[in-house]
């Protein structure tokens, strides 16, 4: 039986740097500041995201037909459609692909079913194409980040490690001189590849297409350069329709970056004269979830990654201490139904503010979904005595509007009356490593008392 | 379809059939039209895209360019293999003449036309009839493309109209040079694809000059 991953000690090692943290923290911050800066931009904004949850709701709630439909018309434009039902099956399908050198741009999908190792493993060299996830190819870690992969890392660290692996200059820091080493570098391998592997950011049932969305282009190199090209998704990416993929690509930019589009939004509909692509629709898991009541509408992500840069306990732990592969908010909602005893801590990696709810473009009730996951995980018994007391008193105050008006009226009572553990626990883990801010003398229910329009009543009293 | 796969394929569907929620319906979908631009006259539409491929450090040549020769040499003076995908221009190679993709390579200069423009994101379409050889917008340094101010459709979803994403085997929604914010999410240009995007808005250019006139 795996052991559960602690995230809250492993959080504890990167605030102990500092220099990483802060930087982490500013980083994101800056990306949710741009992310509300495009979403101001578009009036439309919150009709859009409507638009979008409703047309993810319909479509996995009418997967069994799209799949089917995506089947064959990607068969009819050319393409051959595998079916996986687990990491297993996408390594023999993979293995009897017959290359010994491939190329691939980012997918989260190859990290979940960690086939990269796999395929090392069996003497098939893979050569990661988007900048981030090399860097982390070549340090031997996971991704950081769904977006980007070595977010956590400074230039320094970037010139010091590609010093070592590349024999650059391990004192210039500066970042287009160390992009220039990586696409030198990697340049050659695609080149020279039989296979290039992507993923795909959405399916097209309609049109039997595959979409991909890069900033460096790496995707269109990776897929278009060797004669055969190996798309692997997850099954819930499916969209009915080209008319419904403009309202995601409307969406999904603006939310990861702020930016209005990536450099290249890619469509894929079938082989090109003379190759062959390859589509894998992969399960693993993603079926069983979509019979969870309570949890199937996660599957609603685009992996915008809008959640982790919000979200204030991943700024200041950073990716890794999730020890798993997708992380953040959404990361604690998705783990869980891969292995709940490995995963069982990660639902108290958050605050339950609500910010990662709050500007999902596909409308995830996340946090609700990460009370709903501490619930099973105390149903389950995965959660030690500390946290069951913790929840207990946080469960108490929050569901009791006047408990809670009286706990916020009076923070500073508050914490002195809540058992010290519910303030500094796993609940609030960075809490032990910062000081709470002091309490404000007005409450918003104080303020708005003072401040509120008068009733009608009131104005003729005086 | 062997058994394994077959088997796989409806073990997935069985259980997707078996678990999916309730059938929800789907939504109708607006244009937005109104809410972009105040108007979609072409002289909005226009400046919004000029606007927005330079957030993505395209660069737009709205001037006439009379003869793309001479554009090509005051802009990329050391340049020596020119492809162009372009019939009014001859370049030094096309791309009919590249005999494996990987070879695109090569090229220094990629010269080709884009069927449409968006101007709330400041992309251009391509697609393989444009590209030939797809990796020509790749592989190549410096893309230049040419795009008929006409061309340009307000939104995205004007441009997801376009047939050629049901149509093609191939198209991109391209938006200024490749870039990467990967480390320390500081923006360079390029990451893996090319260097500089110049967009020359122009309906019409003048015929391949000759090669006096280049020298002149």
């Amino acid at each position: 039986m795996s052991t559960p991953v602690d995230q809250a000690k492993n959080a504890e090692r990167f605030l102990a740097d500092t220099v990483h943290e802060q930087r982490l923290d500013k980083l994101l911050w800056a990306m949710r500041m741009r992310r509300d800066a495009a979403a101001r931009q578009v009036p439309e904004w919150e009709e859009l995201r409507t638009l979008a949850s409703e047309i993810k709701e319909h479509t996995l709630s009418n997967l069994s037909d799209y799949l089917i439909q995506f089947e064959a018309k990607a068969t009819a434009n050319g393409m051959i459609v595998h079916w996986a039902r687990d990491a297993h099956e996408v390594y023999d399908l993979l293995a009897g692909q017959g290359s010994n050198m491939l190329v691939k741009s980012k997918s989260m999908l190859t990290e979940e079913c960690e086939w990269r190792p796999f395929l090392e493993r069996r003497g098939i060299r893979v050569t990661e194409t988007d900048l981030g996830e090399r860097i982390q190819q070549l340090d031997d870690q996971p991704p950081g980040h769904i977006v980007g992969p070595a977010i956590h890392k400074t230039t320094q660290d970037v010139a010091i490690l590609f010093s070592k692996k590349y024999g650059s200059d391990p004192e210039n820091e500066d970042a287009a001189y160390l992009a220039g080493v990586m696409r030198e570098n990697t340049r050659p391998d695609i080149l020279d590849a039989r296979a290039g592997m992507t993923g795909a950011n959405f399916v097209v049932a309609e049109t039997g297409a595959v979409v991909v969305a890069t900033n460096e282009g790496n995707a269109d190199l990776s897929a278009n350069t060797p004669p055969l090209h190996i798309c692997s998704v997850g099954i819930e990416k499916i969209i009915p329709t080209t008319e419904s993929l403009a309202v995601f690509v409307r969406l999904l930019t603006r939310s990861a970056t702020g930016d209005r589009i990536t450099q290249y939004t890619s469509t894929f509909r079938g082989p090109r004269k003379g190759a062959a692509m390859h589509v894998i629709l992969v399960d693993n898991g993603r079926s069983a979830r979509l019979g969870m009541k309570r949890f199937w509408h996660s599957l609603k992500c685009i992996r915008c990654a809008a959640c982790m840069n919000t979200c204030p306990v991943y700024r200041r732990s950073g990716g890794l201490s999730y020890g798993s592969t997708y992380m953040g908010p959404i990361g604690i909602i998705m783990m869980p139904t891969f292995e709940i005893r490995k995963y069982s801590e990660l639902p108290f990696a958050s605050t339950l503010n609500g910010s990662c709810t709050n500007v999902c473009p596909v409308k995830i009730d996340i946090h609700e979904q990460i009370y709903g996951w501490r619930e099973v995980m105390e149903e389950n018994d995965q959660i030690q005595v500390v946290k069951k007391e913790a929840m207990r008193v946080a469960d108490k105050v929050l569901s009791h509007p006047t408990l809670y008006q009286i706990a916020t009226t009076t923070v500073s009572t508050a914490l002195e009356v809540l058992p010290h553990f519910a303030v500094y626990n796993r609940l609030n883990a960075w809490g032990k490593h910062r000081d709470v801010p002091e309490a404000t003398t007005q409450t918003f229910h104080e303020w708005y008392r003072t401040h509120r329009p008068k009733t009608n009543e009131e104005v003729r009293r005086g | 379809m062997n058994s394994t796969q077959a088997l796989s394929r409806n073990t997935i569907l069985d259980s997707v059939r078996a678990n999916q929620p309730a059938k929800l319906p789907m939504p109708s979908i607006p244009h937005f039209h109104m809410n972009q631009h105040h108007t979609n006259q072409p002289a909005d539409l226009v400046a919004a895209f000029c606007e927005s491929i330079a957030r993505m450090a395209g660069v737009v040549v709205t001037e006439d360019v009379p003869d793309l020769d001479s554009f090509q040499c005051a802009k990329f003076p050391e340049a020596k293999v020119i492809c162009s995908a372009i019939p009014e221009y001859a370049g030094t190679i096309k791309p009919a003449s590249l005999n494996h993709w990987s070879e695109a390579s090569k090229i220094d200069v990629c010269i080709l036309r884009s069927p449409m423009g968006v101007a709330e994101t400041g992309s251009i379409l391509l697609s393989d009839i444009e590209l030939q050889v797809n990796t020509i917008a790749f592989l190549a340094h410096d893309l230049v493309v040419l795009l008929d101010p006409k061309q340009i459709v307000g939104n995205i979803h004007d441009a997801y109209e376009h047939p050629y994403f049901k149509l093609r085997s191939y198209s991109v929604l391209m938006t200024g040079p490749s870039g990467s914010g990967d480390i320390s999410g500081i923006t360079v240009h390029p990451a893996q694809g090319v260097k500089t995007l110049t967009v020359i808005l122009s309906s019409a250019l003048s015929p391949t000059p000759n090669a006096s006139r280049r020298m002149g």
